[in-house]
C-alpha cells in the first residue's frame, strides 16, 4: 500500500512512523534519508533559548496556497524520481500556528544505496525552499513580521542546475 | 474576459484574499499586474514594479509574459519562505 506522497497539515508528525510507512514492504530499500526542519529562534543566544530576550520569536504562523502547494511538491517529487534512482519519497509540511522548537517539515527518501537518497533528499529540500508556496510570519515582543526570502536558498537550488530567482529583485 | 486573482501573505493582508478582474482577451499576467497597479492606493503600493512579487497561473509558478485565458486563476504573493 503506497501512502500519499505529500501531506500538508496543521498537526505534528512522527518521524519514526513516517519512515516505517515509507519503507514498509519494500525489501529493495537499502537506505533511508530523512530531513526534519524545526522552528528556530534566530535571536536565541547560542546554546540556550531565551524567550524573554528582546527579538526572541514567540510564535510562527505558516500560510500556504492550498491546492498549489500539493501540486508543486508532487511535481518536485516527480522531478526527484527522474533525476535520482530512488524507491519512494514523502514530504510532510505543517501550516498554521507553530512555536519555537516545533517540527515544520519532513522530507524522507528511500533508495537501494545511500548516495541517491542523500542527494534526492537535499534536492527536494532545496526545491521546496524556493518553489513551494509557503510563507512564514514570525512574532516577537516587538510585533509580527513576514520572514524575508534568502538569496542563499536560490543559490542552493542553482547547484542542481535550476535557476530560482525567488529572493531576487 | 474575467480572471480570478488570489493574494497571499503580506499581499493578502493589504488587498484581501481574492477578487475577480475584467481584462481584454489575451492579456498577459504582466498586463494584469499593470491594471491592478493603475488603480492606485494599496494595489499600486504593494504590486509596484520593483517590489518583489511572485505570481502563479492556474496554481503553477508563472512569469509575467504568460497569457491569461478566461476563468484563469492567478496568484500574487511575496517570495516564498517555507521549509
Amino acid at each position: 500500500m503506497t501512502a500519499a506522497r505529500v501531506s500538508i497539515r496543521s498537526g505534528d508528525f512522527d518521524l519514526a512512523a513516517e519512515v516505517a510507512a515509507l519503507r514498509e514492504g519494500d525489501l529493495g530499500v537499502g537506505a533511508v534519508v530523512s530531513f526534519v526542519g524545526t522552528v528556530r529562534d534566530r535571536h536565541a543566544s547560542a546554546g540556550t533559548v531565551a524567550a524573554d530576550k528582546p527579538g526572541a520569536i514567540t510564535a510562527l504562523e505558516l500560510e500556504h496556497y492550498p491546492g498549489m502547494t500539493e501540486r508543486a511538491i508532487e511535481a518536485m517529487i516527480d522531478e526527484a524520481e527522474r533525476r535520482f534512482d530512488i524507491r519512494a519519497a514523502r514530504v510532510v509540511h505543517r501550516v498554521g500556528p507553530l512555536a519555537p522548537g516545533d517540527q515544520i517539515v519532513l522530507v524522507a527518501v528511500t533508495s537501494a544505496h545511500r548516495g541517491e537518497a542523500f542527494q534526492a533528499c537535499e534536492f527536494l529540500m532545496d526545491y521546496l525552499k524556493t518553489q513551494a508556496p509557503f510563507w512564514k510570519k514570525e512574532t516577537t515582543a516587538e510585533g509580527a513580521r513576514w520572514v524575508d526570502a534568502r538569496v542563499a536558498d536560490d543559490a542552493a537550488l542553482a547547484r542542481w542546475g535550476i535557476q530560482a530567482g525567488n529572493a531576487a529583485e | 474576459m474575467k480572471v480570478h486573482v488570489r493574494y497571499f501573505a503580506s499581499l493578502r493582508e493589504a488587498l484581501g484574499p481574492n477578487e475577480a478582474v475584467e481584462l481584454p482577451a489575451g492579456a498577459t499576467l504582466g498586463a494584469l499586474r499593470d491594471v491592478l497597479v493603475a488603480r492606485g492606493g494599496r494595489h499600486a503600493e504593494v504590486l509596484a514594479r520593483g517590489r518583489a512579487v511572485r505570481c502563479s497561473l492556474d496554481q503553477r509558478m508563472a512569469d509575467e509574459h504568460e497569457a491569461l485565458a478566461d476563468g484563469a486563476e492567478v496568484g500574487f504573493f511575496p517570495p516564498v519562505t517555507g521549509g
